[in-house]
């Protein structure tokens, strides 16, 4: 049994904004095969599990419905590793200013 | 309320959400008075400029971009390699020139009595506007166009999502597809707040301060007026703006350089595409639909006519782009984000072209930061199966290649054909009229186009001929 979501608590939920058959004519086939989706994060107004339709209050004010798809969710976005070919920008242009030349 | 229902009801909802009535400007179906729509409709020049110092927005630092000067004269021709600066709008409120836009727009919600905004947009705007909705005391809400089918999200849109909720704003994230247009109307019409386009007279007409500041301060810098200002470019309203605000200012031998990133053959509204390029703004999937065509944006009319004002329009490639940015911090010591550093890489190839003594000006920077950062961006285009090397940049293949530069000298521009744009656009207003045109519509597309009449006629359908 998935752990019961306090209200209160920040969280996401997905909604299904248009089904394949309700979305926007002429659209390419690989988009217009899946549904129209969205993600929005808020406070859970009841208590709830993941997966369980629910409501949450957003960051505007609005009460939006929707699955919960996940408690305190986080930023996950980064950085990266540096990559060969970015590293070798700088040094080649130092080397440019510092050759010789005219 | 279903997705019929709602866009059948558009420019009610529109009209609504701005309070705008693009009637009053408009003689039929196609031309309408353009001038007169940014004067009454926007507030005068000094009023913008009043407004946005007050908002922290503008009055960024120009900076001569010394050393990257040097190293590009010493792989021109003698006696060429242009002055080259840059405006550094990632000093502004929320990191980029976006805040020009936002502000207006945001004071004039405020001064209407609205309770809140909304913006439907990936980019810098997003948080420009949420920025500038906390400062006013507004209510918020962004849409983003963010995640592919199986949720993989481009790490730059992540990180303007986390910048909008940071600066208190909901953020909605969809997936791919132009319905991002019905949210946006279901939400102004749920909530009653101020449609926050980049495409109203107050949006682009806030960017002109941008050109005119560029103006002022390379004459105080250089002594000059710019020979030439590279401006990213994507809806037109970055062009549009600082052309507008250059002229003002007195610039009328200015060539406006547009620049964008070739994205060619990857399709916009692409689930599979989608997460295939490494830019999400002032790429060619934007410029060249709204440049031979902008009444195509959430507004009755498009404030942004950008060939109205382009003198010269080149596309860059990623890799480039990628290049530029690298070229700029570790030269120059300026760490922005790669996406503003688009007119950069263009800039850098151009300069050659230039006489020593001529003054190029860079028009801005953006922020930069988790997922805004080349190295976030080659790391994303690995994982969705894109090859990234360094050699010679015209070995790239969007959506599957990504060559960085080996060296300077291979920073080039390749040239779009003005004219076959411009025809394309006498051909869809032709198309969208549906008969023969009269003299005051071929005058407008003359206008639209900066041609004559002459050659507007000739660009027409045969069937449509006046």
């Amino acid at each position: 049994m998935l752990e019961q979501v306090k209200p209160g608590v920040w969280v996401r939920i997905h909604i299904v904004i248009l089904s394949p058959a309700e979305r926007a004519p002429g659209i390419p086939s690989d988009t217009a095969s899946h549904p129209y989706e969205g993600w929005i994060n808020g406070w859970l107004v009841e208590a709830a599990r993941v997966g369980d339709r629910t409501t949450i209050r957003t960051l505007s004010g609005r009460l939006v419905l929707g699955t919960l798809v996940e408690a305190r969710p986080g930023y996950t976005h980064g950085f990266g590793r540096p990559h060969p070919t970015l590293l070798a920008v700088g040094p080649s242009l130092k080397k440019l200013l510092e050759d010789e030349a005219d | 309320m279903g997705y019929a229902e709602t866009m059948a009801r558009k420019s009610e909802i529109l009209f609504r959400a701005t309070g705008l009535d693009y009637r009053e400007f408009s003689h039929g179906p196609l031309a309408f008075d353009y001038e007169a729509m940014m004067e009454r409709v926007g507030y005068p020049p000094e009023e913008m400029r009043r407004i946005q110092s007050a908002a922290g927005v503008g009055n960024t630092p120009m900076l001569e971009l010394r050393r990257l000067t040097e190293a590009i004269r010493r792989t021109s021709p003698p006696g060429k390699g242009a002055r080259t600066f840059v405006k550094d709008e990632a000093c502004n409120p929320s990191g980029s020139f976006k805040d020009r836009r936002a502000s207006i727009s945001a004071f004039h919600a405020r001064k209407t009595g609205y309770e809140g905004i909304i913006a439907a947009t990936s980019g810098n705007y997003g948080a420009a506007v949420a920025s500038q909705a906390a400062m006013y005391g507004l209510r918020c809400i962004i849409v983003q166009e963010a995640f592919d089918s199986r949720g993989g999200g481009q790490p730059e849109i992540l990180e303007k999502g986390r910048k909008c909720e940071a600066l208190g704003a909901e953020v909605i994230q969809t997936t791919v597809g132009p319905e991002l247009f019905y949210v946006l109307l279901s939400l102004l019409e749920e909530t009653g707040y101020f449609n926050a386009s980049l495409y109203t007279p107050f949006s682009v007409a806030g960017i002109e301060s941008l050109g005119e500041e560029i103006a002022e301060q390379a004459r105080r810098l250089a002594g000059r007026n710019p020979d030439v200002v590279a401006v990213t470019h994507a809806g037109g309203g970055n062009i549009t703006g600082t052309a507008r605000g250059l002229k003002r200012a007195g610039c009328s031998n200015t060539t406006l350089l547009a620049v964008s990133v070739d994205l060619s053959g990857l399709h916009m509204a692409s689930d599979r595409d989608f997460n295939r390029k490494s830019f999400t703004t002032g790429h060619t999937g934007f410029a060249m639909p709204f440049t031979s065509w902008p009444d195509r944006a959430d507004v009755p009319r498009n404030a942004a006519r950008s060939l109205r004002y382009i003198d010269r329009f080149v596309t860059v490639t990623q890799g480039e782009v990628f290049y530029a940015t690298e070229a700029l911090a570790q030269l120059e010591g300026l760490e922005r984000g790669p996406a503003g550093n688009t007119s950069l890489a263009a800039a850098m190839a151009v300069a050659r072209e230039m006489d020593r003594d001529q003054v190029l000006v860079v028009s801005e920077t953006e922020y930069t930061g988790a997922g805004k950062h080349p190295t976030a961006q080659l790391a994303f285009a690995e994982q969705m199966g894109i090859e990234v090397e360094s050699g010679d940049p015209r070995a790239n293949v969007p959506g599957r290649r990504i060559v960085v530069p080996r060296d300077l000298s291979q920073m080039a521009v390749v040239d779009v054909d003005l004219d076959r744009l411009r025809e394309s656009f006498v051909h869809r207003a032709a198309q969208e009229v549906g008969r023969a045109l009269d003299e005051r519509e071929i005058e407008f597309l003359a206008a639209e186009t900066r041609s004559t009449p002459e050659r507007v006629r000739r660009w027409l359908p045969r069937r449509t001929e006046s």
